[in-house]
């Protein structure tokens, strides 16, 4: 077992959730909580991060208790400096355990056509939807390289990649620069057993896509929107045992949007 | 953050680089980190170790230039002192 091809694991025995916690950001609504509780019921103590929804993140976190799994509350806002190392220690406080899955999910708008885009609402959208989802894999890797396992998801989107909306071209370039960082990073950590995956949700029904939703329906072949839990099933196939073998893709949860 | 000395450093560094997969006793100054099949990510690796326990940052700029066993402990000793 101590050839030079065999990189240490001798921890490979113990479950994953033993060993480490989830953070999923942008836990307390939407997509992201129904993540979070997906995770919770797989078994892992998982950290809800909000910005501003304290008491959406409480439920949350109420509704794992009484599922029977385990959850705190972290607050936080990702694109803020120093976040990632924030929530990390205040996660390792609560749970005693390192972060062995990361989520990145926290997601904002702030959509305008091109030639009326601020720089603001440019910059917003690329610090909160990719460079905060950069961070926190960065951040993210050191227990997980250690560890020798990891699973990062990031929550991408079929905009971007494969369809374009009118109005979001800042939304539209984190996104698919969200997929570049997936796949980009599931190559360099690939041998340390820890995955990287996106999950690409098509038109799911939340706050977010509140009203926008109509003019889209009639694409969708499965003439219905999404719901959150339909795509957090993707992202606990992903963070999950079984996706040993799989890292660097993106999974699409569109109702055939894109197909 | 405490004192440490060059042969602190350098048996810190030794038993780093066997961790990560070759015999101890082919760990030695003079062998390179290709015939240890000690890769890229190994480095990083070995650089979160000394940043944790030394303070000693090794940036992405300096793995390039660390060919062998002695390139790493020769910089960490530099820079922890």
């Amino acid at each position: 077992m101590s050839s030079a091809s065999s990189k240490r694991d001798d921890t490979a025995e113990v479950r994953p959730q033993e060993r480490g916690c989830a953070l999923v950001t942008g836990g307390s609504r939407g997509i992201g909580a129904a993540i979070a509780g997906g995770l919770a019921a797989d078994g892992w103590f998982v950290g809800v991060n909000y910005r501003s929804g304290a008491e959406a993140a409480q439920e949350v976190v109420a509704a794992i208790a009484t599922a029977g799994g385990s959850a705190v509350p972290v607050q936080g806002d990702v694109s803020a400096d120093g976040a990632a190392d924030e929530l990390f220690a205040r996660l390792l406080e609560e749970s005693g355990l390192p972060v062995l899955v990361l989520v990145n999910n926290a997601g904002i708008t702030a959509d305008g056509l091109s030639p009326q885009l601020s720089d603001d609402d440019w910059g917003r959208v690329i610090d909160t939807n990719l460079s905060a989802a950069f961070r926190l894999t960065r951040a993210a890797l050191r227990p997980m390289l250690k560890a020798r396992f990891g699973r990062i998801v990031n929550v991408a989107s079929v905009v971007g990649v494969n369809r374009a909306n009118a109005g979001q071209a800042n939304y539209a370039a984190a996104k698919a620069g969200l997929v570049g960082l997936t796949k980009t990073v599931a190559a360099e950590v690939a041998r340390r057993g820890v995955t990287v995956n996106a999950v690409a949700p098509g038109l799911i029904e939340t706050d977010m896509t509140d009203g926008i939703g109509e003019g889209l329906l009639a694409a969708v072949p499965a003439r219905r929107a999404g719901r959150p839990e339909e795509v957090a099933a993707a992202v606990r196939f992903l963070a999950g045992a079984d996706a040993s073998y799989i890292t660097g893709t993106t999974l699409t949860v569109d109702g055939g949007l894109t197909a | 953050m405490p004192t440490v000395t060059p042969q602190q450093v350098e048996e810190r560094v030794i038993e780093a680089v066997a961790s990560f997969g070759p015999e101890k006793e082919d760990v030695v100054r003079d062998a390179t980190f290709e015939s240890l099949d000690v890769d890229s990510l190994d480095l990083v690796e070995l650089g979160q170790i000394v940043q944790d326990e030394y303070g000693v940052e090794l940036k992405s700029d300096d793995m390039p230039k660390l060919k062998t066993v002695g390139d790493a402990i020769d910089l960490i000793v530099s820079r922890a002192s």
